[in-house]
């Protein structure tokens, strides 16, 4: 029963506080009346019976706190006392408020915006069934320079069968599909994955609605079965279950659709909306052959194996492959294996971790900034702290105050942190769409709690410095020194003046990285790709079907592709290639030089290939440079010429002249080198490799890059040349409408992006850096009115005074200045491996550094200095 | 009469419980009872005195009652609870326990 008054008594004095508060005056009001009432009937005059009362009642008020200090929720009252206090000492300075909630929001937006990303990618754990165990295999490169290349079909036949240490195995690959328009709707290319029969059950994820695949699915006999991402059912299908069962048209091909994946799964990347069983779509020769590395595999580890046991196990298998094939040397001799998150989401590591560090200095130097304003503000307030000390506030009680206007000032910026990060994910999200997992990055819980944790941490960060500089013991002298004519004290311009140098060091990293990114995506960019990139249009396109089974009726179709495309007012010049450059590396291919004695057995020399048209160098302005392109009227069989780069001349035949000497690849006879091109860089950001072209009116390959050079605005022909491809073949869909630039600027999109970022958040705390300069300094000559007064009516030059204050300012900065550089020398070795053609300690960009910051520092502190040396003395002495 | 006996730490308590035992009084009658019980010895200062009822009614000890007092003018007169009625008899308990030891020790031979 008593817990049960206890708790009604504890919800009374919490929502009749008010009530309870003027009853308590009432019972000590009778108290009172009683006593003077005895003090009457002792025979008192009523105005003696009143005083005499009132001495022996004692401090009325001081009797009413003891009171109410014994009531429940006593805490909670302070609390919100303390809380009215602060939020009604920070409305009477409400830019100062504004000020350092826009700062602390930045600071905390930024890092909870970066946290969520590198939380969401990087370290959550992958959705699937015991993720710790599923791990990406790769062959070594057949010449053992990369450990992480992509395997083989026969290779994988083989690890599946022969291994002890992995579960289960499951092969994919990318796979584009053309995906037929049903009942008039429009044909799409889709990007998908062939893959084994056994993905889903390796991951451990089932379909949605339908059923997964099985073994007897997977196999160049079955009828074509597939499974459709969530978003893709959902767009083309409009969501609809009755198209299970029902047959779709990839490449012309019928294929049942069996399944719906889950809409949260991605696997292997979010571009993937379709998935088809390997086997059936792949032809044997490619599934079994043991030199044609193609695929990704993906194994689950036995719980009783370590990784080094898989590698092993892996390693001995195709090592026995390629000790039984010496006559293949493209049969890799080792294996590697990596964790699948690790595999998905390494290339993002480093740059999310730079990224997310460069938040981190962001939101320190908004906590110094604020720990500023906080001790500007203190010290302007001390004369108010001194008498309140004096007059007995309890120094607990004015630290508390203190640390709860910093909390709510923090609160009050990560609120609209949060508000901010969500903004900035979404831009994040939006502008990388290439990024692995993209699809996982939500704010959530744990960003919510990280948010609270920078909150409290930003509160106690400020607040206690802060509250360093303003707790003075001596309230005796700072009341003295607020005497008329005496320089205000100093205390709190030292720590002012080491907190500011930190944060000027701090930005000076920060400035030095953005630099140095910059500097480096400014060369990627400016790289010379080795053709032309202005006024040039890309286009992809992939021919499927019974229509094309034929090389004839692929050359058909190519030449009557570029032949129109070529009549059409405004086109310069067109060419069909499989991969211009910036499109990536594509695919290499062994081959011999036909002139040279034969490699010893077991060694291999590969090189880049393309299928290219003859007008393909004059379209792309890719230089000729000794010979000719291949002759249009070699067909089919008859077009045995090849085009070899100028590295490839130097690498493979140097010292020879290469003009008709014959290169042997695959089976078939010789082709014969009639032309040297031009070097051209397959992505920016690497040096030309040796490449080989090999003609597209052979007949041999299905798909590849239409590229368009105009005069003039070249994205006005997309439409026509789509209208051309359409004529000629209604069901063909184009993707990728790019112009070089922009294609470009999409495989450089990750380098550009994080020097914007970075630029962004060096030039967000540079502006902080110097707002905090200026605050400072402007407070110390307010604080010095007086005593700037007394020296210039002694005689003191105005130059005099300005110089004085102008060195006070620049002294932190410049100490913080060379602290920065210091740090930034350390610090961007770090980020070496992502800089290109840049070095960590480029004196351009530390040059240019060190002027902008000094730029910055000397105008921060060149307002407040004028303003001193412009003070008129009669008016600086009169003022109190 | 020199300056009124401090009371023991938590002997208050007992107090007011004691003087409630009987009839429920206000804070005044509280203090004028135990003045005038212990012979104008203990002097229960208002200063101690109302916060001790404040904190023993949150403990649920004693309940508090709003009525006319002898005067017409509304008091607000405190009441033993059940729970408090308990608490009463273990301090007293303690109360004796303490005091014969303390006797025992003043009053050695």
């Amino acid at each position: 029963m008593r817990w049960f008054v206890q708790l009604r008594m504890r919800i009374q004095m919490l929502i009749g506080r008010g009530k309870a508060g003027v009853r308590l005056d009432d019972e000590l009001q009778f108290h009172l009346e009683q006593q003077i009432a005895e003090n009457v009937a002792a025979g008192m005059s009523a105005e003696e019976a009143h005083y005499a009362a009132l001495r022996a009642f004692g401090n009325p008020a001081l009797l009413r706190e003891q009171a109410r200090a014994t009531w429940n929720w006593t805490w909670l009252e302070l609390l919100v006392r303390d809380v009215r206090h602060g939020v009604r000492t920070l409305m009477r300075t409400p830019g100062f408020a504004a000020i350092a909630i826009l700062v602390i929001a930045l600071g905390i937006g930024a890092n909870v915006a970066m946290f969520t990303v590198v939380h969401s990618v990087l370290l959550k754990p992958l959705p699937f069934q015991n993720p710790e165990r599923l791990f990406r295999l790769y062959e070594h490169s057949s010449d053992d320079m990369f450990a992480f290349n992509i395997v083989a079909g026969g290779v994988y036949a083989e690890w599946k069968t022969q291994n002890r240490s992995f579960s289960d195995l499951a092969l994919l690959g990318d796979a584009v599909f053309n995906l037929s328009g049903e009942n008039g709707q429009l044909p799409e290319i889709a990007h998908g994955t062939n893959c084994t029969w056994n993905l889903f059950t390796t991951l451990g994820v089932r379909p949605a609605l339908g059923r997964d695949f099985t073994a007897a699915d997977d196999q160049r006999s079955a009828n074509g079965t597939v499974l459709l991402s969530w978003g893709l059912w959902k767009r083309r299908f409009g969501g609809d279950p009755a198209i299970l069962n029902q047959a779709i048209h990839l490449n012309r091909r019928s294929y049942t659709v069996i399944g719906i994946m889950p809409a949260w799964f991605a696997y292997p990347d979010a571009a993937t909306q379709l998935w088809t069983p390997i086997y059936h779509d792949k032809p044997a020769s490619v599934m079994e052959s043991l030199g044609d590395h193609e695929f990704q595999v993906i194994g689950r580890l036995h719980p009783g194996f370590t990784i080094a046991q898989g590698r092993e196990d892996l390693s001995l298998i195709v090592r026995r492959l390629h000790d039984q094939h010496l006559n293949n040397p493209m049969i890799s001799k080792a294996a590697e294996i990596s964790p699948l998150l690790d595999d998905m989401v390494g290339d993002f590591k480093r740059p999310l971790y730079v990224l997310m560090s460069a938040t981190g200095c962001l939101l320190l130097i908004a906590c110094l900034n604020v720990a500023n304003l906080l001790v500007a503000r203190g010290a302007a307030r001390r004369r108010e702290l001194a008498i309140r000390t004096a007059l007995g506030g309890g120094r607990l009680r004015l630290l508390r105050e203190q640390l709860m206007e910093s909390f709510l000032l923090s609160a009050a910026g990560g609120s609209a942190g949060m508000l901010l990060a969500y903004g900035a994910v979404q831009w994040l999200v939006h502008m990388r769409p290439d990024m692995s997992r993209v699809e996982a990055i939500h704010i959530d819980g744990i960003a919510a709690l990280f948010t609270v944790g920078l909150i409290v941490l930003c509160a106690l960060f400020s607040g206690v410095i802060a509250s360093f500089a303003t707790t003075d013991k001596r309230i005796l002298s700072t009341l003295q020194s607020s005497a008329r004519g005496s320089s205000s004290g100093q205390a709190g311009t030292g720590l002012r003046r080491s907190l500011l140098s930190i944060e000027i060091g701090i930005t000076v990293v920060l400035l030095v990285a953005a630099g140095l990114f910059i500097k480096s995506y400014a060369h990627l960019r400016s790289s010379d790709m080795g053709c032309a990139t202005e006024n040039t249009l890309t286009m992809r396109l992939a021919l499927f079907g019974g229509r094309y089974g034929q090389p004839a009726q692929l050359v058909n179709f190519y030449t009557a592709l570029l032949e129109r495309v070529r009549s059409l007012p405004g086109v310069e010049a067109a060419g069909f290639v499989q991969a211009v450059p910036g499109q990536g590396y594509w695919g290499d291919n062994g081959f011999s030089i036909v002139e040279h004695p034969p490699l010893p057995q077991g060694e291999a020399q590969f090189a880049i290939f393309r299928f290219a048209d003859p007008g393909y160098f004059a379209a792309m302005r890719i230089p000729l440079l000794r010979g000719r392109s291949f002759d249009p009227s070699q067909r089919l069989d008859h077009a045995r010429e090849v085009v070899v780069s100028k590295s490839f001349a130097d690498t493979y035949l140097p010292g020879e002249d290469p003009l008709g000497k014959h290169l042997h690849s695959g089976p078939g006879a010789a082709y014969t080198i009639v032309g040297v091109v031009g070097d051209t860089r397959y992505t920016p950001s690497e040096e030309p490799k040796p490449m080989q072209y090999y003609p597209l009116f052979a007949g041999e390959s299905d798909n590849g890059t239409l590229v368009i050079r105009s005069n003039r605005e070249v994205e006005q022909l997309a439409l026509p040349v789509q209208r051309i491809v359409r004529d000629l073949d209604h069901d063909l869909a184009v993707s990728d409408v790019l112009t070089m630039d922009q294609l470009l600027g999409k495989s450089t999109l990750d380098a550009s992006f994080d020097a914007t970022l970075l630029l962004g958040f060096a030039v967000l705390s540079l502006v902080l850096a110097a707002v905090g300069l200026f605050g400072v300094l402007s407070y110390i000559v307010a604080q010095r009115t007086n005593e700037i007064g007394i020296r210039m009516a002694l005689g003191a030059q105005r130059e005099q005074i300005l110089r004085t204050v102008l060195l006070n300012g620049l002294r932190p900065a410049l100490v913080g200045l060379a602290f920065g550089l210091f740090a930034s020398a350390g610090v961007t070795r770090l980020i070496r491996s992502m800089l290109y053609g840049t070095q960590p300690l480029d004196p351009a960009v530390f040059t240019a550094v060190t002027a902008a910051l000094f730029g910055a520092a000397l105008v921060a502190c060149a307002i407040p200095a004028w303003r001193a040396s412009r003070l008129n003395p009669m008016i600086a002495l009169r003022m109190e | 009469m020199g300056k009124p006996s401090d009371l023991l730490q938590g002997t208050l308590d007992l107090l007011i419980l004691k003087t409630l035992l009987m009839e429920p009084r206000h804070g005044w009658a509280i203090a004028k009872r135990i003045q005038q019980i212990s012979g104008e010895v203990l002097q229960v200062q208002q200063g101690s005195l109302y916060p001790a009822l404040h904190r023993l009614e949150q403990q649920a000890w004693i309940k508090a009652k709003w009525a006319a007092s002898e005067t017409g003018r509304q008091a607000k007169f405190y009441s033993l609870t059940a729970a408090g009625r308990a608490q009463l008899e273990k301090e007293t308990a303690n109360w004796s326990r303490l005091s014969t030891a303390i006797d025992l020790i003043v009053n050695e031979a």
